[in-house]
């Protein structure tokens, strides 16, 4: 089997750009949990990183949107917002095109997706890999499950993606890591942005852990949007993950809401022993 | 159509320097090149953030217009809340108060 790690985090631009702003014990708690999973992937020595994003109108746009897109450049370059903004330098980021390739047309026997030639990775990619791969000598694979434009891919295709996937890593010699990094509960570029759902977001995180895809997949979006707003759309990239490491449970290293991070912190990994 | 094209236009800001260039040395030139009504040509140009949030401009566009006009992070969310007191709840689109979501 080579998919060696699957876990998932947050990426709220808050949680680097401002920083100073938050309770120093939650976010150091936070960091903590990012050293630690960055330290699990490095011990999982893999070749690639595959990053299942929500990103937020950097490449794509109402014009033209994919439901999935897949990376399948050997670089790509980010962030794409305003480096002291975001409090991450701008910078290339090395791919891998061929095996993006390889894995996208093992997808494909299941799954329809997009690819791309060109990525500019925006704080959706760019916070987890500011944590997770701070020297940018990883190769990255992203992935995008557009969260923002609605009509939305359903979340049982979310899962049908990371078991497609996962089969596709299966194929290939190389070790891959994946994680899936995206919001539970929270009001993001609201003026109840820093409200998050805590009972909503432990419940969920409940499910995810024990990978039960049967409650996984009975959210329904007209609920999310009311109880957990309209960032918890961004539980699909969760629910792929999910799919990618079924049959396998995880754990919850942190979970903390920081309001001025805009969201409640997550890293949690599963166990694919 | 034509809040699709607000939030074309911010996207093109956004991501785009060379566009980011022309809104510092021809606003007007820019602003013809969509086909935007007159309040919101105004909305963008002045800028109105709290207009544009209650236009429905979605909110991860408009965080980075309004970081690219000068709002720090706290102007910006009192913008959005000054727009709800002055023109009326959102009108379209998935960035709302959590409270008009019942």
């Amino acid at each position: 089997m080579s998919l060696v790690f699957a876990g998932v985090c947050s990426h709220a631009p808050g949680i680097v750009g401002r920083k100073d702003r938050a309770d120093p014990v939650l976010r150091d708690g936070l960091y903590a949990a990012f050293e630690r999973m960055r330290l699990a992937i490095e011990a999982s020595r893999p070749d690639a990183l595959v990053v299942i994003a929500a990103e937020h109108f950097a490449n794509f746009f109402m014009n033209n949107m994919p439901a999935l897109c897949v990376g399948m450049a050997d670089h790509y370059e980010g962030p794409i917002e305003d480096e002291a903004w975001l409090g991450i330098k701008r910078t290339r980021v090395p791919g891998n095109a061929q095996l993006s390739r390889t894995l996208i047309e093992n997808i494909m026997q299941d799954i329809d997706l997009a690819y791309a030639q060109e990525w500019k990775f925006d704080h959706g990619i760019s916070v987890p890999l500011h944590f997770l791969t701070p020297r940018y000598e990883l190769p990255v694979i992203p992935v995008n499950i557009n969260c923002q434009g609605p009509p939305l891919i359903p979340l049982k295709r979310c899962y049908e993606f990371g078991r497609a996937l996962r089969r596709a890593c299966q194929a290939v010699p190389e070790r891959i890591a994946v994680i899936g990094t995206g919001g539970i509960s929270h009001w993001p570029a609201t003026p109840d942005s820093g409200r998050i759902n805590e009972d909503w977001d432990r419940a969920f995180l409940e499910k995810f852990i024990g990978n039960r895809r049967a409650e996984l997949l009975a959210y329904q979006d007209e609920q999310i949007w009311r109880e957990a707003g309209q960032g918890g759309f961004e539980i699909r990239t969760f629910i792929a993950l999910a799919g990618a490491a079924e049959g396998h449970t995880g754990n919850l290293w942190y979970y903390a809401p920081i309001p001025i991070f805009a969201v409640g912190c997550t890293v949690a990994v599963m166990d694919l022993a | 159509m034509s809040l699709y094209a607000v939030q074309k236009l911010i996207y093109q800001l956004n991501r785009e320097p060379q566009v980011r260039e022309q809104l510092q040395q021809d606003m007007d030139g820019l602003l013809g090149q969509f086909e935007l009504t007159e309040e919101e040509c105004g909305a963008v140009r002045e800028p109105d953030i709290g207009l544009l949030y209650v236009m429905g401009v979605n909110g991860q566009l408009l965080m980075h217009y309004a970081a690219l006009r000068g709002f720090e992070w706290n102007a910006y969310i009192e913008a959005m809340r000054e727009g709800e007191r002055k023109y009326g709840p959102v009108r379209t689109g998935l960035y709302t108060s959590a409270g008009s979501r019942s």
